[in-house]
């Protein structure tokens, strides 16, 4: 049997493993920035750009889509090659896919910041660059699948298998959640609204936490662990097991972020189940991947890369175990809205994904470079304060998520609530001044492997085209060559469009109920849609990312009924592209805001919250008052919402700026009563206007 | 598509999680079989490909 000769592209590799380090640490700074501005709110700066609630969308888009997804595309460049046993398909379209998911990434940086936001969490970004993402994700699709095609290997490893149903699920999860209305060139509305907003909207964030932080770095665990321990899996079959059953169950779980929320009670049991059944395979994968190591344990101690795996994957079976019992309601009821969900995805994102990166870099790095690791020391100085770092990040958000729960549902003898919204807030600030300290200690961390592997780097030469030989596969079957070689390259494809129905048919099922049976959601007559200067005061509220701290979502408890009004009704959502229920609530929630103070409160709030709430940590929103609303897209935006469904009356996208002045100016009048000046084109007049009807359409009776 | 259409209660909904039980309970007894039949030695050789 003739062997070939080839070469594997270690450039492209090392390109994203670059772009892996430069965005881990910008997300980190990021992090740590808005970790800062929980006990010191002055550091937003007063500047708009660089206030939480455009930082946050900012830190998290950053660590997920510019870190961990270079993490992805270079452990699937280096792995996928040597899998295949095959050089890339093409060297062009890795490139293109390099610049464009760079490029995407320093638009997302922008516009983010700008305050170009769709307002859906980890889904932020604006139309243009959705359409940006979706071709380029096209381009990685069309170099994995040709490069499996043309491979030299006849079965494909099951690390191939994690990378294709993470392409298939995140392209379907991409498209599904991204209908959206343009307004302008960075302005949407979701095509979505409300309750099934919110549905479609969490079935793409749970599926991205599950088809873009786990699944793919499964399969590079499938691949760096065994490399890395010099040892196959511990049990490939049930590596099989844990893939089919992972991906079919993780589809269904979406609905556990929105337990007790206005979502028909069918759609909140049926996430439940499937979230508890979820412990089995993901526990399945964590000890396929401990077990390999047994035995070896001895080499833990010596191998850095190892510990990081080791940890990695132990905070992986942590974050499995804690996300389905967050899944139970009473836990939910607790947890939910408060920093133990914060805690929750930091094991994960820091434990689970940082590790693993951490661990590949420190694996790849010194074979590409053809030399020993600079330092072991420092690598494994950097493993500890990594660990040491985690735990002092989390264990005070466990800490103060439970505490601020409990004193949320506590009530005096009397039966009034024990604890105002900002007692809460000021008791754990302790907690929060400690979780930066972890934080910190993390990121010192990953600033020395970067020096660490700089210095390796330095006194390394670089194999650019890696030799490596195999024999070519049509060899193999020399009988039935036809058959064969057909049978062979269909399989890939058969792996695709099995997830495919795999993963469509749990998101159909979740959705299909709450989209087509005309039911879900019982009409309010007394709902009716924004006035035009509200639309626009909505679109601040968006804008300045106000959703990252409080929700628009009273859940039906006795201390949420008693702290904010009537629970929330499914019905008063259908005019809300986005929906805004919010994730967290730093600050209280606002889904009954309206009319509980008066205009003049709203605008010094602004100006500076600690006026109004002396201790309160909210940053200042001062150019609010200064800034001017843009009136020219209110005929546009009403055009848009009337396109969905909205009803406005025919042509009231030319007569609207009429009534938005009419209200501006009764607001600019009700607040010179209160000795304020401001022109009834303020910003800050459009957001009171916003702020005063919500929740209010059915007090009025 | 509108989606400003919900009135009146849903009937026969607990078709959609029964259905998802069934769905799911069969390809995983499939899949369980498939593996449980599967070539030990393939196996073997499969999960050796990374360290090859």
């Amino acid at each position: 049997m003739q062997v070939e000769k080839f070469y594997y592209d270690n450039k492209i590799v090392k390109w994203f493993a670059y772009a892996t380090m430069l965005w881990g640490i910008v997300g980190m700074l990021a992090g740590l920035w808005v970790a800062i501005q929980f006990y010191a709110p002055g550091s937003s700066l007063s500047f708009a750009p660089t206030t939480f609630g455009r930082l946050r969308p900012l830190h998290t888009n950053a660590v997920i889509f510019a870190f961990v997804g270079n993490t992805i595309f270079m452990g699937v460049y280096y792995s996928l090659q040597r899998l295949c046993k095959t050089r890339m398909f093409s060297d062009k379209l890795s490139w293109i896919h390099f610049f464009g998911w760079q490029g995407i990434i320093v638009a997302a940086a922008l516009t983010l910041l700008a305050g170009h936001t769709t307002g859906k969490e980890y889904a932020e970004l604006e139309w243009p660059i959705d359409i940006a993402i979706t071709l380029v994700w096209v381009v990685f699709g069309i170099n994995i699948f040709g490069t499996i095609i043309k491979r030299r290997e006849k079965h494909l490893y099951v690390a191939i298998w994690f990378y294709i149903a993470t392409w298939v699920t995140v392209a379907m999860l991409h498209i599904v959640n991204s209908f959206e209305m343009p307004v302008s060139f960075l302005k949407s509305y979701s095509w979505y609204a409300g309750v099934q907003d919110a549905l479609v909207q969490w079935w793409y964030g749970h599926n991205a936490v599950a088809f873009f932080l786990t699944t793919p770095i499964l399969g590079l665990m499938y691949y760096f662990l065994p490399k890395a321990a010099n040892r196959p899996i511990y049990s490939y079959k049930l590596s099989i097991i844990h893939f089919w059953a992972l991906i079919f169950i993780y589809i269904w779980a979406g609905p556990h972020h929105l337990l007790y929320t206005a979502l028909p009670d069918w759609a909140q049991s049926l996430g439940v189940v499937f979230s508890i059944m979820l412990i089995a395979p993901s526990w399945g994968g964590m000890l396929n991947g401990l077990f390999t190591l047994r035995g070896a344990w001895d080499k833990v101690r010596e191998e850095p890369v190892l510990k990081f795996f080791v940890v990695a994957v132990t905070c992986y079976g942590m974050a499995t175990f804690e996300g389905p019992m967050l899944a139970l309601k009473n836990v939910n009821a607790i947890a939910h809205y408060t920093d133990w969900i914060i805690a929750h995805v930091h094991i994960g994102g820091l434990g689970w994904n940082g590790f693993m990166a951490f661990g590949i870099l420190y694996w790849m790095i010194p074979r590409m470079w053809d030399t020993p690791l600079y330092s072991k020391k420092l690598a494994t100085n950097h493993f500890w304060l990594g660990t040491i770092g985690i735990v002092i990040y989390t264990l005070p958000l466990y800490w103060a998520g439970f505490t601020q729960a409990l004193m949320w549902k506590s009530f005096t003898d009397e039966g009034q609530l024990k604890f105002q919204f900002l007692e809460t807030v000021t008791h754990i600030i302790p907690m929060y001044i400690t979780r930066s300290i972890g934080g910190t200690l993390y990121l010192i961390g990953a600033l020395l492997m970067v020096y660490n592997l700089a210095k390796t780097i330095g006194k390394g030469s670089f194999i650019a085209n890696e030799a490596a030989e195999a024999a070519p596969l049509v060899k193999e079957a020399s009988v039935k060559r036809e058959y064969w070689h057909r049978w062979i390259e269909r399989r890939p494809m058969t792996l695709l469009v099995m997830s495919l129905i795999v993963v469509a048919i749990g998101g159909a099922l979740e959705m299909v109920p709450a989209f087509l049976i005309k039911s879900n959601i019982p009409t309010i007559s007394s709902v009716k849609p924004y006035t035009p200067l509200e639309l626009q005061g909505r679109d601040i509220y968006v804008r300045e990312g106000c959703y990252t701290c409080h929700s628009q979502m009273i859940r039906p408890f006795r201390d949420e009924v008693a702290r904010y009004g009537e629970y929330s009704k499914a019905g008063e959502f259908v005019y809300d592209h986005p929906f805004q229920w919010g994730s967290k609530r730093t600050g209280p929630d606002l889904a009954r805001e309206g009319g509980k103070y008066p205009d003049s409160w709203h605008y010094n709030h602004m100006m500076d919250p600690r006026i109004m709430s002396p201790g309160s940590i909210m940053p200042v929103y001062s150019w609010l008052l200064d800034d001017r609303l843009d009136t020219a897209s209110t005929p546009a935006k009403i055009r848009a919402m009337m396109k969905m469904g909205v009803p406005y009356v025919p042509g009231y996208d030319l007569t609207a700026n009429k009534d938005l002045m009419t209200q501006a100016d009764s607001i600019r009048v009700s607040l010179a009563k209160d000795k304020i000046k401001t022109p009834a084109t303020a910003e800050i007049v459009a957001l009171i206007a916003y702020l005063q009807r919500l929740g209010k359409d059915i007090k009025a009776k | 598509m509108k989606f400003l259409h919900y009135l009146e209660k849903i009937t026969g909904v607990s078709i959609y999680p029964l259905s998802s039980f069934v769905i799911f309970g069969l390809f995983f007894l499939v899949m369980l079989v498939w593996v449980w039949r599967s070539d030990k030695k393939k196996i073997a050789d499969i999960s050796r490909i990374p360290l090859d």
